[in-house]
Formats: C-alpha cells, sequence, structure tokens
C-alpha cells in the first residue's frame, strides 16, 4: 500500500512537471524569439514595443508591476523568468547584492554613451560603474495639487499634508518607501533610517495623518487628482507632468524639507531566457529618439543627454519645469533610496502595516 | 467500463493539485526563512497589526453574513408563494453573478467614488458631496453585492420544497402568519440558512479584492495581509502561517454551523 | 392584504434595483463621450471600437476563453471516468476520495491559489499559462464530480448490464447506453467548470506567468492603474453574451442554468 501510494505520488509529480514543461519542449515559447519584460505599469509607449518587435523580429512579452516590493519576490523566487526588469535603484541595489542579477556587456549597449552626468554619479551610489544597470528614467517625488481647490502656494512642505482643512482630499502611496518619504523628511531624518525609534515616529505619524487620507494608491493617484477626487496627493514627478499636460491649474512641488530622487534602470535577471535579447532591447531604449518617444509618453526626466536636447529644442517652455529639469539645489536637496538588509526590510515591513492596518 | 483504473487520474490530481500544495503550505508555515520548524510565523498572528486585520474580517463577514440572510430571507418567503413565471423571476435574481466577480466590484468603485455616479448625482441635485468609498461600509456593502446569491439560493431551494399543505396545517390549526414563518418555515429552513451562511462568510472572511477595491488600500483585512506578505512582504513563511491560522478559523466556523444544522435537523 | 403584496413587491423591486443598479451603470457609462465617471457628457461609441482595438483587452479574452474551454474539457473526462470508478470502490475508499473531493471546494480561493504556487515554485516550474490551467483544473474537478455523481447513482449498473446481456461490447456499452443517460449531468458539470474557470480571480492571480492576462487578472490591473472606460463597453459586452448564452442554455438543457449556484449551494 505504501508502495503505491508512493507510486501515486511519483506520477502526479511527473504529470505535473511534463504539463508545465510542455511549452518549453514545444520550443514555442521560450526560445530566443521572445523577449521577457517587466515592467511598471503605464511606463513605456506601445509605440515603442512594436517598433522593437517590428526591427528586431522578437516578440517582446510585457508584463507590469505596480511596486519594486511586489515585483522583487517574483524575480527572487523565480516563479516567472523575465528576461529584462524595470527597477528604481534601491531595488536594484538589493538584486545585485543577493546574487539575482547578470552584469551587462556595457559593449552591446553602444548607447550608453548618451547616459548624462546625473545619472551616472548617482549611479556610484547604488551600482558603481553601472556594472548591473542601465537608467531608463529618473525624477524626484513631490507633491502634486489642483490649485483650483488649493490656492497657488499654499502648499511648500510635507507637513502640510497634515492640514486638517484637506480632509479626505489627500492621496498618500500605496508605496513602502515613497510614503515614508513624507513623515521622515519632516521630522528632519535620513530616509534611509535604520532607526527603529525613527520609524515609529513616522509611523505615528503615518497613523494621524490616515484619517485625513481619502485613499492610498500608486499609478492611479494621477486620475484620482485630475477627476478632482482628492486635490492634493503625493505623486512621482512625471506623473504629476502627465497630470499637468491634461490639466493646467496642477501644480507640482517638491516639498521644502527635502525629498527622494529616483532612478529607475533595466536590469537583466540571473535567469533571464536570453542576455542578448535583453541587452538589445536595453539599447534600444537608450536610443535618443526612443528616449524622446518614451519622455513624450510617460514625462519622466530621461537620463540620455541627446534626449534633453530634443525636449529642450520641442519644448522650449518646459526648461524651467522643476518636474522635469530639477536644478542642482533641488537635487542636492534630495536622497535616493539604498537596500538597508534584510532586517531592516523587515522592520519596515511591519511598520507599513501597522499603518495600513490601524 | 467502471474500471477502479478510471479513479487514476483523479487520484494524480488531488495528489498534485490538492495534497501536495496544502503540504507545501503547512512546510512554509511552520518554517522559518532557513528551513528550520518553528511556531513563530503561526503565532504571528497575535501581533498587533495581524490581529487587528482578523478581527476587521471577523466583523465585516459576520456584518455581510447576517445582511445576506435578513435580506434574502423574505425575498425566499415571497418566491415561495410566486406561482406564476417563478423561474423567470429567480432567473433575474441570479443573473447579475454570472457577470464576473471582478467587473461587479469594479461597478461599485464607479458608483461609490467620489468623483463616481452617486456623488455625480449628489451634486447635481445640490448636495454635498458624501464620504462613501474606503469606509468599512463600502467594503460591507461590496461582499453583500456579491455574495447575496449564494445566500438566496440555498434557502430559496429548501422553502420551495416545503409542501404548501404543512402551512396550510398549519393555519387550519390556527396558526398565525407570523407563527407560520417562525414556527413552521424557519425550523425547515434551517439546513439552507446553515449552508448558506457558510457560503457567504468563507468567501467573506478571506476576500482581499473587495477591500482593496472599496477600501483604498486603508483597511487590511485577513486576507490583504496575507497576500502582502506573499507579493510586497516577500515573507511566504509569515503568509503561510497566516494562511494557516485562517484555515483553522474557518474549520472551527464550520463545525459550529454545523453544530446547528444538526439541532435545526432534530427539530424539523 | 392588498397592502402586503404592494410592501412584497416594493421589497423585490428595491433588491432587483440593488442587483442592477450597479450593472446599468456601467453600461450607461459605456456610451458616455468623455472618461470621468461622474458626468454625462454625450453619446459615442468610440469606447467600443477602442475595446475591440485594444490588445490587452483582445489578449485577455483569448487567454479566459482557452483556459476555461481547456480546463473545463479535461476536469469533465477525469471527473467523469472518476464518477464511473466510484461504485467499484470499498466504501471506506469512497468516503476518503469525497472527503478529498470537498477541499478544493470548502477550501479559500486564496489559499487554494497560494499552495499551488507555492507548490510550482518549490518544484522549479515557471509559471505559465500552463500552470494557470493545471490551477483551473483542480478546483473545476469537485464540482464536475458534484454534478456527475448523482446521475450515475441514478443510472445504477443495470443498464450496463442489460447491454452486455444483449451482446454488446463493453465500449459500445458505454458509449451506446452509458454516456447518452449521463449526458446532462456531464454537460452541467461542464457548463459549472467552464463558468468557474471565467470567473475566478484569485487563483489565477497567484498561478499566472509572465503576460498572461485573463479578464478578470487584467481588470484588477486597470483597477491599480485607473479604470478606462473600454472597461465598461467590455463589461456590457459581457453582460449581454452572459444573458444570451443562459438564455439559450436554459432552453437547451432545461435548469442548467442554475447549476452552479445550486451545486455551489449544495456543497
Amino acid at each position: 500500500m505504501k508502495k503505491r501510494s508512493l507510486m501515486c505520488l511519483i506520477l502526479a509529480l511527473s504529470l505535473l512537471v511534463c504539463a508545465c514543461a510542455a511549452p518549453v519542449e514545444e520550443g514555442e515559447e521560450r526560445d530566443s524569439n521572445y523577449l521577457y519584460v517587466y515592467n511598471y505599469g503605464t511606463y513605456i509607449d506601445p509605440d515603442v514595443i512594436d517598433m522593437f518587435e517590428e526591427e528586431t523580429g522578437l516578440t517582446v512579452v510585457y508584463d507590469v508591476f505596480d511596486t519594486n516590493e511586489e515585483m522583487y519576490p517574483v524575480i527572487s523566487s523565480g516563479s516567472v523568468k523575465y528576461d529584462v526588469v524595470c527597477a528604481s535603484e534601491y531595488t536594484v541595489e538589493k538584486l545585485w547584492k543577493n546574487g539575482y542579477l547578470s552584469e551587462i556587456n556595457l559593449d552591446n549597449v553602444p548607447n550608453f554613451k548618451y547616459v548624462n552626468d546625473i545619472c551616472r554619479q548617482f549611479a556610484e551610489q547604488f551600482d558603481p560603474g553601472n556594472k548591473y544597470s542601465v537608467p531608463y528614467n529618473w525624477g524626484t517625488v513631490g507633491i502634486l495639487y489642483n490649485s483650483r481647490m488649493i490656492e497657488e502656494g499654499e502648499i511648500t512642505k510635507w507637513s502640510d499634508l497634515w492640514k486638517e482643512e484637506y480632509f479626505d482630499e489627500i492621496m498618500m502611496m500605496d508605496s513602502l518607501r515613497d510614503i515614508y518619504v513624507a513623515p521622515l523628511c519632516m521630522l528632519g531624518y535620513s530616509i534611509n533610517t535604520t532607526s527603529e525609534a525613527e520609524m515609529r515616529e513616522a509611523t505615528d505619524l503615518l497613523i494621524k495623518q490616515k484619517e485625513l487620507v481619502y485613499s492610498y494608491k500608486t499609478d492611479a493617484i494621477r486620475d484620482f487628482l485630475l477627476n478632482e477626487s482628492a486635490a492634493i496627493g503625493q505623486i512621482y514627478s512625471g506623473e504629476a507632468l502627465y497630470c499637468q499636460e491634461d490639466d493646467e491649474d496642477m501644480v507640482y512641488v517638491v516639498p521644502e524639507e527635502g525629498s527622494n530622487i529616483w532612478f529607475d534602470c533595466w536590469v537583466i535577471p540571473k535567469n533571464a531566457q536570453s542576455q542578448k535579447n535583453a541587452e538589445l532591447w536595453i539599447d534600444f531604449m537608450l536610443r535618443p529618439e526612443i528616449g524622446f518617444m518614451t519622455y513624450e509618453y510617460v514625462g519622466y526626466s530621461t537620463p540620455n543627454s541627446a534626449t534633453e536636447e530634443m525636449i529642450k529644442e520641442e519644448y522650449p517652455e518646459e526648461i524651467d519645469n522643476q518636474a522635469l529639469f530639477p536644478d542642482q539645489e533641488l537635487v542636492d536637496n534630495c536622497e535616493i533610496f539604498h537596500f538597508l538588509g534584510a532586517d531592516v526590510d523587515r522592520m519596515y515591513n511591519n511598520f507599513w502595516k501597522e499603518l495600513k492596518a490601524y | 467500463m467502471n474500471k477502479r483504473s478510471f479513479t487514476a487520474p483523479y487520484i494524480i490530481w488531488i495528489i498534485g493539485g490538492t495534497l501536495i500544495p496544502l503540504a507545501m503550505m503547512f512546510y512554509y508555515g511552520l518554517t522559518d526563512e532557513s528551513g528550520t520548524w518553528t511556531l513563530q510565523n503561526i503565532l504571528a498572528i497575535f501581533e498587533p497589526g495581524n490581529l487587528r486585520a482578523l478581527w476587521k474580517s471577523l466583523l465585516y463577514s459576520a456584518a455581510c453574513t447576517v445582511v445576506c440572510l435578513l435580506l434574502s430571507y423574505p425575498i425566499a418567503l415571497i418566491l415561495r408563494n410566486v406561482k406564476r413565471a417563478k423561474g423567470v423571476i429567480v432567473f433575474i435574481f441570479l443573473l447579475p453573478m454570472w457577470v464576473n466577480f471582478l467587473l461587479r466590484t469594479m461597478a461599485w468603485q464607479v458608483l461609490l467614488e467620489k468623483g463616481g455616479v452617486i456623488n455625480g448625482i449628489l451634486s447635481w441635485i445640490g448636495l454635498p458631496k458624501a464620504r462613501l468609498i474606503n469606509t468599512p461600509g463600502a467594503i460591507i456593502m461590496g461582499m453583500v453585492y456579491d455574495f447575496l446569491p449564494f445566500m438566496l439560493l440555498p434557502i430559496n431551494n429548501v422553502l420551495s420544497k416545503v409542501p404548501n399543505s404543512l402551512t396550510e396545517a398549519a393555519y387550519d390549526l390556527g396558526a398565525s402568519k407570523a407563527q407560520v414563518i417562525t414556527k413552521v418555515l424557519l425550523p425547515l429552513s434551517v439546513p439552507g440558512i446553515v449552508s448558506g451562511i457558510t457560503m457567504v462568510f468563507v468567501p467573506a472572511l478571506t476576500t482581499f479584492v473587495i477591500s482593496n477595491m472599496l477600501g483604498g488600500g486603508k483597511i487590511l483585512l485577513i486576507g490583504n495581509i496575507i497576500e502582502q506578505e506573499f507579493t510586497v512582504g516577500d515573507n511566504w513563511n509569515l503568509g503561510a502561517g497566516l494562511s494557516i491560522v485562517m484555515m483553522i478559523f474557518i474549520l472551527v466556523s464550520m463545525a459550529f454551523i454545523a453544530k446547528f444544522d444538526k439541532k435545526g435537523e432534530g427539530l424539523a | 392584504m392588498k397592502k402586503h403584496s404592494v410592501l412584497k413587491k416594493v421589497y423585490m423591486a428595491v433588491i432587483i434595483l440593488f442587483l442592477y443598479a450597479p450593472i446599468l451603470t456601467l453600461m450607461v457609462l459605456s456610451f458616455n463621450e468623455g472618461r470621468t465617471m461622474g458626468k454625462w457628457t454625450g453619446f459615442s461609441l468610440h469606447w467600443y471600437e477602442d475595446m475591440f482595438a485594444d490588445e490587452d483587452i483582445m489578449d485577455a479574452l483569448k487567454n479566459t476563453v482557452i483556459i476555461a474551454l481547456v480546463s473545463a474539457v479535461v476536469s469533465t473526462v477525469i471527473g467523469t471516468l472518476f464518477c464511473l470508478a466510484l461504485p467499484r470502490l470499498n466504501s471506506k475508499m469512497r468516503s476518503v476520495f469525497l472527503a478529498l473531493n470537498n477541499i478544493p471546494l470548502l477550501n479559500a480561493d486564496i489559499v487554494t491559489g497560494l499552495s499551488l504556487m507555492l507548490m510550482f515554485v518549490a518544484f522549479g516550474i515557471t509559471l505559465s499559462m500552463g500552470t494557470v490551467i493545471l490551477a483551473h483544473i483542480t478546483f473545476c474537478i469537485p464540482y464536475v464530480v458534484l454534478s456527475v455523481r448523482p446521475k450515475v447513482r441514478q443510472l445504477g449498473m443495470t443498464h450496463y448490464e442489460a447491454a452486455l446481456d444483449l451482446g454488446a461490447t463493453p465500449w459500445v456499452a458505454f458509449f451506446k447506453v452509458v454516456l447518452p443517460e449521463l449526458r446532462s449531468g456531464i454537460f452541467s458539470g461542464f457548463l459549472m467548470a467552464f463558468t468557474m474557470s471565467v470567473d475566478d480571480f484569485i487563483v489565477t492571480h497567484f498561478t499566472r506567468g509572465a503576460g498572461i492576462n485573463t479578464l478578470s487578472t487584467m481588470i484588477y490591473g486597470q483597477v491599480r492603474i485607473g479604470i478606462r472606460p473600454t472597461v465598461y463597453a467590455l463589461s456590457t459586452i459581457v453582460f449581454v453574451v452572459v444573458f444570451i448564452l443562459l438564455i439559450a442554455s436554459n432552453v437547451i438543457s432545461g435548469k442548467s442554468a442554475t447549476v452552479k449556484a445550486r451545486r455551489k449551494a449544495e456543497s
């Protein structure tokens, strides 16, 4: 009897494995004619994908996620194999330090020459020499508000998001590291704090704010601000630009207490099916005209110096826009996120859970 | 035919699709990252955040179950006496159930949002906007909407099987209408109520979709916590441990409800 | 008495309004020109055009149908075979199997989905469309068993044995005698498996691979990014298709329309 059940077990397993492995053997889905891309939601011009497919003959299988925290376990567990993934700087750091990334051969990415100084400089802090990552977009975290509902100039600080007069009008990011930028900067602490006491204080502040908050969202914040479901929200600079295009009364500020400057980069996971295809993609994304298309679609600051010139030529009115071309003073006031180690990650996560469950 | 070997594919599937996965769940739930056995993932339910989420889940799903019961019992009573086109009327009540569950929940988001339809109508007739979405009420209402048919159906099935001669006999013996309902129909419909309760309570207790879509990320239920541990929290062991706790809660509540069923049948 | 029946009608009307208002809202908004949900800006069909041109939606639709068809067919075959073999088992084995059959029915979807994902990952199986189908078959089989088993019990062995006595081979007896008798049970089992698969979100969410979206996961993704009115158009079409299919299947097989819910009720 025992033997038989063991047989059954083995049979069951082999059946399951066969069933799942079938597509691999057919060679339909998994050979190098495919490129598996994992990116943030609404973070690319669909035409760019079509152009890439047309030029290379590869089929792009495109998939999206909401936050770095959601993407990381997918890559680390290997449950889904992607060729090229978009990750923010601290997740890039976390991924390579934990050995989940392949080195990018920059010889295969000739367009890397276009990458501007600011991106190269900051890369030293999370991926020295761009061994594992090539920048895609960058920007800041700030506050966007509707000047029809809140008088222009009223909002300058993170602490303005705690004003009771904005009851039910405030949107905060549903993203662990991003949401803590506000209270940590307000309190004058580093956004990379490892102190439990500081995080305690920050969490208490957020809990205090919760009653005023309309909802916690990430990508959807812009829609809620645009349709006036809320008047003020924490937002990424590019989303702010997108909103301003739709509605001129939207005002973007990087709070004076300081904020986060971030770099979203392409990385190649260790378990990628085709490093070559991934590098083709990365190089393609760094072409000046593709960078320009990306800018027009997603509206973030570009790492590409040639694209920058194109934008300045095409949209001279945007040169002073701090959401797009932040000046040196603003950049100096901002900090990037760092990977803080598994224990601190866990501590952050517990605090965040406490806030959300409160 | 009727060969015993016909059970082979089924057995394989039960083992590969149910037993091994459940074993994996228990393995993850009872070990830590390094693979050593531990109870900390189970005991983590007593951490304030998790406990609060579990409490809210129990509260909301209980509320949802009660509301579903109160709403659907009168419908079933009315349907019992419908003579003409009963099939069509039952069909009308069940039709929304076939529309995709996410679409139905999304529809409430569209209705309740501050820039949504209800507030649009309110401001159109000159009333101030109301805070509708991202509240416990919105979540409970979404649950009621999604799960109401699961309560209505079993009760309706049981009630429509009660022969009219029985109620007529009760009237003949001088029972009032209220007495017929409480003394005759209610005891007879206990099995239907019980299966309705389980069918509403379990999905309501474990949902994370409704609370996500109608709670604006402000209200976490135990389902959200588990989902988050497997995604953003990246702590599968903890997520599995909390899943085990949730399974235990379901088993206990079902045993509790099943006990009622037996009593009910005894009464009948 | 009169007053009572008015009260009853009002109550029924209110509940029906509650059930249909959200769906009707989506239908109305799908014809709205603008994209804000609170304001009517004019009649337009362009969201329908956009919907049919939207590759994501069309892909999701295709995936949904493929996954539902494959998992419904496989689970119907496996479940029916199992029901046929059940009477041959001794009663102890039978009750063990039937108890096991209840696990996926009673288990919360989130546990089913997560535990399957844990297994796939533990055995190094990359999540894909295949894993979604396997997962769907897993939760569909019990529904097939629930709807086929009563028919098998009703039928008993006598028909089959009579056919054998009259000189039919076992295969002929099976296909000509047994199968036609089970047809309605098998059909309703298939239908139920199909609808359960189409309606599923949670299990798919945890077991899907790169770029595999069903309608449910696509909608979930959209809700997080921001709902586009193309989804309203989609939901209108879904509703109309469901309506037509249900009427049709009502006509074909009497009561099978209420089968899904009724079975679920009996579980």
